[in-house]
């Protein structure tokens, strides 16, 4: 983009713009309105709708201004008779089709259309012909279409080609008879589809959640941050009296532009689902009782004390969501070491904890978002981030629209809507042996002798010198590990053969966590290893997994489900059967704390507490509660204090949450994450991968926390049926067939499932979608069987 | 000269006369105390007394929870809150009129774009309880159907002028 300015006048006033720009974007930097409909800043130019037509000086006709670059000299009037005149007959032509059903259309009160009716529109319509009427089309359960409002502007279809990456909408027929639709009626399947909502300058695509619910200007707006991935989207939420109704973006252009993803749209459903915990309830005699807070804060307290008297810190455990604000996880950690106890952990889908005491200071992207744009050549190791951090992708399919190379390791054959360079789909086993290949290439073509001798058993294939050329070549390049990576039961091989990767290259290396507040978990000290603001600890507690499959007596749960959020759902569940004290801390039951947890305290959850996250790029974005919490919960940091100040344990006495922040901040101070570590010294030995049927687990994108489990609408989206999925040559190889009811069998557990065959599955690995039933099944990763029930 | 008038104004009671004179009048005049309740005064069409949600002749209700009458309602009187029926359609699950709080101004009325909610020539309406004038959607509706065919008469009467 070229810097040069010209110099031009509108309105009569001089001022200067970008060589190149359209006129509507000098006119916008100035302050100056000009009215649109299908002009937006994130798409590209279509000059479709006419309503942004301004006078030129010398030039015959209005010109639209989105579609007309300024030129040095230029004289634009905005406002004159003329421009004016080429306004209101565009307007009147639009306006011969649209409804007049403004009054129960969901945009009324906020509908671009309906503002400039006001300001442009004659109060008389001259057309006397029928109106045109449009079949409604079913797009799936988020985006309720009225398709005889549509303007037709193509900002949906736009943004579905040049932002999502999958032409679901388009316009079908010319003229009158155009409609916008998908081609074959369908569901859109976008995790970013709800934008689409945004962008529509009238009512024919709204939610279908908020649906007739409640009207613009009835609404408060609260700023918010996103609570379900490491990305921090920046939200606005709606809410009418005490309820949320829906949550929009708001713009950041640093953290997630103009767009969130559905699941940060619509999660906000959980939050009045039936299945919500409204008062502290205490199991007396195998029946769950309602109790006040004073009686449930004392019969904890007293059993955790009896419990440490009894069987010693060791015999207790703490385990949080990763979703939980900072100062929650400051709090449970603050409180579980004020009792001694070490045993507290956040990462509860991790799969290996080898590496931890060498691990940064909290994993973070070690670049800003709009970074990765710039990256020109991306290893992604062991990540769906399409579905896990939709936002990231956005920006990694940004760079790759650029030009960038993609270069991908993963277990099973994500559909991107990018196309990658390289593309390295293996079996979990294989994918250090690939990631091994792609440092020893590294390795060899920069002559470092060390780092050969200690890849000493790894092969180098084609393909691993291809990507090495890639992330070698290019001026700037960076590694990712994703969620899968990080569930890996060795990913910490992953992580320093990531790291070798890094440092041979000259990558950027990248952490994508689980979690809202991955990053702000690890600086709050909820490990088993360091303390807040990474304090070494004088002694190691057992990590989520260790906690979990040894048979300890308590557990303290915070906003966790042990069969749904955890990396072995079957150790959870035999381990909360075994345990002799559960206190579950949370805003939502669930069947397995209802039949083995002894106390539940019902927690405010996300738009209900203030808080604070941290996101990949190290943000520290604040927020205040937007409703009160329903029925007798409480924000779960005050949960906390009366706990802490019932238990005895000194400095609990804050005041205000901003106070817990306050005292964390000071301790983090600036210090950031340094993510290529100095390797341990040695070989780095990697085992030989299991010779069997690999199972691989991926966390669906609407099973990821609590909220989204409980939205009805993501829900319905995510059309999640429960099922195994193998590879067509599995299947074939074992007598399977797509639809047969299968029995899957890993250790002691064992499940029902209906089979899938699916082409994106290696030969060796039985694909798991964490949902439902399934996630009672075992480990994460590791052998499995699939036999014909 | 003023003051030999003066003088004989109060000599001849030409005041008294005069106040008399009025007396006479009004004694002979048609006569405009109403006997309430017994007797009523005439109403202009456009009386505006209690409310009434009004329903089309087929029986559905007519609002459609635009909200209109909710935001333009200087009292804030009126609650509404609003669904997608199963049918699809939009209606309201509550509307609400605070009696106590509404001035009667009719900004309601002239808001709908459904003719749904009206005020009737209905006044002689009370309260014992403080909730009694509370008026929600069933007793609107209610009161809307048993006064339909009077309002659908004034509505006619006064289309012209609207």
């Amino acid at each position: 983009m070229s810097e040069e300015l010209v110099n031009i006048e509108v309105d009569g006033v001089p001022m200067k713009a970008r060589k190149g720009a359209m006129i509507i974007e000098a006119t916008d930097a100035a302050d100056i309105y000009i009215p649109r409909f299908c002009y937006h800043e994130k798409l590209s130019v279509a000059a479709n709708c006419r309503m942004c037509l301004v006078q030129v000086e010398k030039m015959a006709k209005p010109a639209p201004a989105c579609a007309t670059p300024v030129m040095e000299g230029m004289k634009i009037y905005t406002k004159s008779p003329a421009a004016r005149d080429a306004q209101k007959s565009t307007m009147e032509f639009l306006l011969i089709n649209h409804p007049l059903d403004c009054p129960i259309c969901d945009q009324g009160g906020e509908c671009e259309l309906q503002d400039l009716a006001m300001g442009y529109g004659a109060s008389v319509s001259r057309y006397t012909e029928g109106k045109r009427v449009v079949q409604d089309k079913n797009i799936g359960p988020l985006i309720q279409t009225d398709m005889t409002r549509c303007i037709h502007c193509t900002r949906c279809v736009r943004f579905g080609e040049e932002i999502a990456g999958l032409r679901e909408l388009g316009a079908t027929g010319r003229g009158e008879y155009m409609q916008i639709g998908t081609y074959v009626e369908k569901a859109v399947r976008s995790e970013l589809s709800g934008n689409v909502i945004d962008l529509c300058p009238v009512g024919a695509l709204t939610s279908k959640p908020f649906r007739y619910t409640a009207r613009a200007w009835e609404l408060r707006a609260k700023p918010s941050i996103a609570p379900h991935d490491c990305v921090g989207s920046n939200i606005e939420i709606h809410v009418k009296g005490q309820k949320v109704k829906r949550v929009v973006p708001r713009e950041n252009e640093s953290v997630n532009e103009v767009w969130i993803s559905d699941r940060d749209r619509y999660s906000y459903e959980a939050l009045n689902s039936p299945a919500r915990l409204l008062a502290p309830m205490v199991k007396d005699h195998g029946q769950w009782r309602e109790v006040d807070w004073d009686t449930a804060i004392r019969a904890t307290a007293e059993s955790l004390r009896t419990l440490l008297r009894e069987s010693g810190p060791g015999h207790l455990a703490g385990l949080a969501s990763p979703s939980s604000t900072v100062e929650e996880l400051y709090l449970f950690q603050k409180l579980l070491r004020g009792l001694g106890v070490n045993n507290i952990d956040h990462r509860l889908r991790q799969g290996d904890f080898r590496d931890q005491e060498r691990a940064p200071l909290y994993p973070s992207l070690g670049q800003s978002f709009a970074d990765l744009e710039q990256q020109q050549a991306v290893l992604l190791i062991g990540s769906d981030v399409r579905r896990e951090q939709p936002l990231i992708n956005h920006r990694l399919r940004k760079a790759a629209l650029r030009g960038a190379g993609l270069l991908v390791i993963n277990p099973v054959d994500f559909d991107f809507n990018w196309p990658a360079r390289e593309r390295l789909v293996v079996a979990p086993g294989l994918m250090i042996a690939a990631l091994a290949g792609v440092a020893r290439a590294l390795a060899e073509a920069a002559g470092d002798g060390d780092a050969v001798a200690r890849l000493h058993d790894a092969r180098v294939e084609e393909v691993h010198r291809r990507i090495a050329g890639q992330l070698k070549g290019a001026a700037r390049s960076a590694l990712l590990l994703g969620n899968i990576a990080a569930a890996h039961p060795d990913g910490s091989i992953l992580r320093s053969l990531a790291q070798l990767v890094a440092r041979l290259s000259g990558s950027t290396l990248g952490y994508l966590s689980d979690g809202a507040n991955g990053a702000g978990a690890w600086l709050a000290g909820a490990l088993p290893h360091r303390g807040p603001a990474g304090q070494h600890t004088a002694d190691v507690g057992m990590d989520g997994l260790a906690a979990l499959r040894k048979r300890i007596r308590a557990y303290i749960l915070m906003g966790v489900d042990p069969a749904l959020d955890t990396w072995d759902g079957y150790a959870a569940g035999i381990a909360m059967q075994r345990a002799g004290f559960v206190v579950g801390i949370g805003s939502f039951r669930s069947d397995l704390l209802d039949s083995h947890a002894h106390v539940l305290l019902p927690m405010a959850a996300f738009a209900e507490t203030p808080g604070t996250y941290v996101n990949a790029q190290g943000d520290w974005q604040g927020f205040e509660a937007a409703v009160a919490p329903p029925g007798e919960a409480r924000p779960a940091w005050r949960i906390l204090r009366v706990l802490g100040d019932a238990l005895g344990i000194p400095g609990f006495s804050y005041m205000q949450c901003s106070e817990v922040r306050d005292e964390l901040r000071s301790m983090v101070a600036d210090r950031g994450p340094e993510n290529v570590a100095d390797l341990p010294a040695g070989t780095l030995i990697y085992k030989a991968p299991p010779s069997g049927v690999e199972r691989v687990t991926t966390v669906s994108m609407y099973s990821t926390d609590a909220l989204a489990r409980h939205a009805p609408a993501l829900q319905a989206a995510s059309g999640a049926d429960v099922r195994v999925r193998v590879s067509p040559g599995h299947a074939a190889s074992h007598g399977l067939t797509d639809g047969a009811r299968v029995r899957v069998v890993q250790g002691e557990a064992k499940a029902e499932a209906i089979l899938a065959v699916d082409a994106r599955v290696p030969d060796t690995c039985v694909l798991i979608d964490a949902v439902g039933p399934l996630h009672m099944l075992g480990p994460s990763f590791g052998p499995i069987k699939v036999e014909r029930a | 000269m003023r003051a030999i008038i003066n003088y004989l104004n109060s000599l001849l009671l030409w005041e008294l006369v005069k106040g008399l004179g009025l007396t006479g009048r009004y004694l002979l005049d048609r006569k405009i105390t109403i006997q309430y309740p017994e007797e009523k005064t005439p109403q202009s069409p456009r009386f505006r007394g209690l409310h009434a949600l009004r329903r089309y002749p087929n029986g559905e209700e007519r609002c459609i929870a635009c909200k209109l009458c909710e935001a333009v309602c200087p009292a804030v009187a009126i609650t509404i809150e609003s669904e997608a029926r199963a049918d699809g359609t939009r209606r309201t699950t509550r509307y609400d009129i605070d009696l106590t709080k509404c001035i009667f101004c009719g900004f309601c009325e002239e808001s709908c774009p459904v003719d749904s909610i009206v005020e009737t020539r209905h006044y002689e309406y009370h309260g014992e309880a403080r909730g009694d004038l509370l008026m929600t959607k069933e007793k609107l509706l209610k009161h809307g159907e048993l006064h339909e065919e009077r309002i659908a008469a004034d509505r006619a009467r006064e289309a012209p002028y609207r």
